[in-house]
């Protein structure tokens, strides 16, 4: 009987649709910043003083786009984009429209502990590779990413724990999940039971994130 | 095997060139163990890194095998490579993966098949004696254990030379005499020709054959280990032999005599090769009116010999001393009267 006075509001249903729209929004834009991170992220040290594709002017060019998008609030950078996102997914209401701003704000602030990460490898290891008579692919593949493998790990978890509070953000302008819920059951009807129990998961959520994210960085290094 | 022709290295810095290797020739026959020795900041780091390019020359060719690393590029250069192979002061080692993994690195690089890949990992671990480590990860290992992995994993591709950078110079002495026996041991086995940049003179003396002597980007010495030890012709070579000859208590000792004894010289004699094994003390002592006080001696061995030397105090007659010395100097045995200047 208790539990019904204290959390009469809740739709349960409602409450577990909306955890995984929370889960699919972060889960995609976590791979898609994995990915174009790691990508922007290694251009940047490749490119940088000293490097195996060292070139001012690209380099200059990348890290003028990282820190722009870096620098622009996430909730500005949501309306800026609604062109971009209405060309691309052709609404701005559901998961999906959430999607461009989610992964084309946290790529670059991803794109930078990448670089952060690389320039920790030992530039020996590198040199010893080029001794070897390794070809830049092999030494992107086969030295860059594994040497650099628990910084980028630890790297991405920060990265999603921010992207779980984006996705939150995003909700509150009609992208669905736990802060939508949040914003519209529970704090425009007076609900804060429904605005507790979405904080509850979402705290979940980051602990269960940084919790695998410890598990697999301390796995990979093996320093 | 080697060549190095009027090479120059100029790097732009904010005081204007550097000069790191100065009109440097050099011909490095098959087999030889070379090495070139000098202060940090001589350039030898430099020149080694141009024998396989990681380096290029301002100025100058640089060829190697048969190749002229400063002009070749690309694919040409990466082949090149897989002929010259490098150990470093640091290892250089992967640490994200084990000591077989490591070693396999060269040899994925040059696209050998996984069977054949695990079949030289496994002659190469014997070779370098680490047989039980092989699942290690660097982290786990001693230094010496760590330069092994790196000899082994140079001599995947069997090239046909080695480079050694500074390769002992972070290890303790003992386990820098296990590397040199192993670098001997592989020069003999393999043919491999050998160079190697030191900044200590037992490196030399113990594994090299010939030597050069690096200041400020020029070779201001070069030749015959043992006649290097017998004759050094540069006031830093002579600086560099004494790093063995003459251990540091032995100058205290000779100063201290100085002042003790108003009568007589201290005398440094020198032996090379047959003459160390003469009884030349017995015989001096025999033929001249004199005391014969040893103070110090020490016999090191080199590649092409043994090279010796002794501290004695001479004490007698002014004539008769002199007459000592000029005996001592007929036997082939270098005399320095050691005065307190």
């Amino acid at each position: 009987m208790n539990e019904e006075r204290y959390f009469q509001d809740i739709d349960w249903e409602e409450m577990w649709e909306a955890t995984l729209q929370t889960l699919y929004m972060t889960g995609i834009s976590v791979v898609a910043t994995f990915i174009l991170g790691i990508l922007l992220g290694m251009l940047l040290f490749l490119t940088s003083k000293g490097n195996i594709w060292e070139n001012r002017p690209v380099n200059i060019v990348i890290s003028a786009i990282v820190n722009i998008f870096r620098s622009i609030p996430f909730i500005i950078l949501i309306v800026l984009l609604i062109p971009f996102t209405m060309f691309l997914v052709k609404s701005m209401i559901g998961e999906n429209a959430a999607l461009p701003a989610l992964i084309i704000g946290a790529a670059p602030f991803y794109a930078r502990m990448v670089e952060i990460g690389l320039r920790e490898i030992d530039k020996g290891v590198i040199e010893a590779a080029k001794s070897m008579g390794a070809t830049t692919g092999t030494i992107i593949w086969k030295v860059l990413l594994p040497e650099s493998m628990p910084a980028l790990v630890s790297g991405i978890t920060v990265t999603a724990i921010a992207l779980v509070g984006y996705t939150a953000m995003a909700g509150v302008i009609g992208a669905g999940g736990l802060g939508n819920l949040a914003y519209l059951e529970g704090f425009q009807r007076n609900q804060n039971d429904v605005t507790l129990i979405a904080t509850i998961i979402i705290l979940i959520i980051v602990f269960v994130i940084q919790f695998i994210g410890d598990i697999i960085t301390s796995k990979l290094d093996k320093r | 095997m080697i060549s190095i022709k009027d090479v120059r290295k100029v790097f732009p810095s904010k005081q204007g060139q550097l000069k790191a290797v100065d009109d440097v020739n050099l011909e490095i026959k098959e087999g030889e163990i070379f090495g070139v020795i000098g202060y940090s900041g001589a350039g030898k780091s430099t020149l080694i890194r141009m024998l396989n390019g990681l380096e290029l020359p301002t100025e100058g060719s640089v060829t190697v095998a048969g190749r002229v690393i400063s002009k070749i590029r690309g694919s040409e250069l990466r082949k090149a490579r897989q002929e010259i192979s490098m150990i470093f002061q640091h290892f250089n080692l992967l640490w994200s993966r084990t000591v077989s993994e490591n070693i396999s690195f060269p040899l994925e690089i040059a696209g050998v098949g996984a069977a054949e890949r695990q079949k030289r990992v496994n002659e190469l671990i014997k070779l370098v004696g680490l047989e039980g480590r092989e699942n290690a990860y660097p982290s786990q290992l001693s230094g010496g254990q760590k330069q092994r992995v790196g000899i082994a994993r140079a001599l995947a591709n069997n090239p046909k030379v080695l480079l050694c950078d500074e390769a002992t110079s972070a290890l303790d002495p003992q386990t820098t005499d296990s590397i040199l026996d192993l670098l001997v041991d592989i020069n003999k086995r393999l043919g491999l020709t050998i160079v190697l940049i030191t900044h200590e003179m037992h490196v030399i003396r113990k594994i090299c054959h010939r030597v050069a002597v690096m200041e400020s980007g020029r070779i201001v010495e070069l030749g015959q280990v043992l006649d290097v030890f017998k004759n050094p012709q540069q006031k830093i070579t002579k600086r560099f032999v004494k790093q063995v000859t003459e251990p540091e208590e032995t100058k205290e000792t000779a100063e201290h005599l100085l002042e003790h004894c108003k009568t007589g010289r201290v005398v440094q004699l020198t032996f090379i090769g047959e003459a160390a094994e003469q009884p030349i003390i017995t015989n001096l002592i025999r033929n001249n009116n004199v005391t014969v006080n040893i103070l110090q001696g020490k016999i090191s061995q080199t590649q092409s010999g043994s090279y010796g030397s002794l501290f004695i105090h001479l004490d007698g007659h002014d004539t008769e001393v002199d007459k000592a010395i000029d005996y001592i100097r007929s036997q082939q045995v270098g005399v320095e009267v050691v005065t307190n200047e």
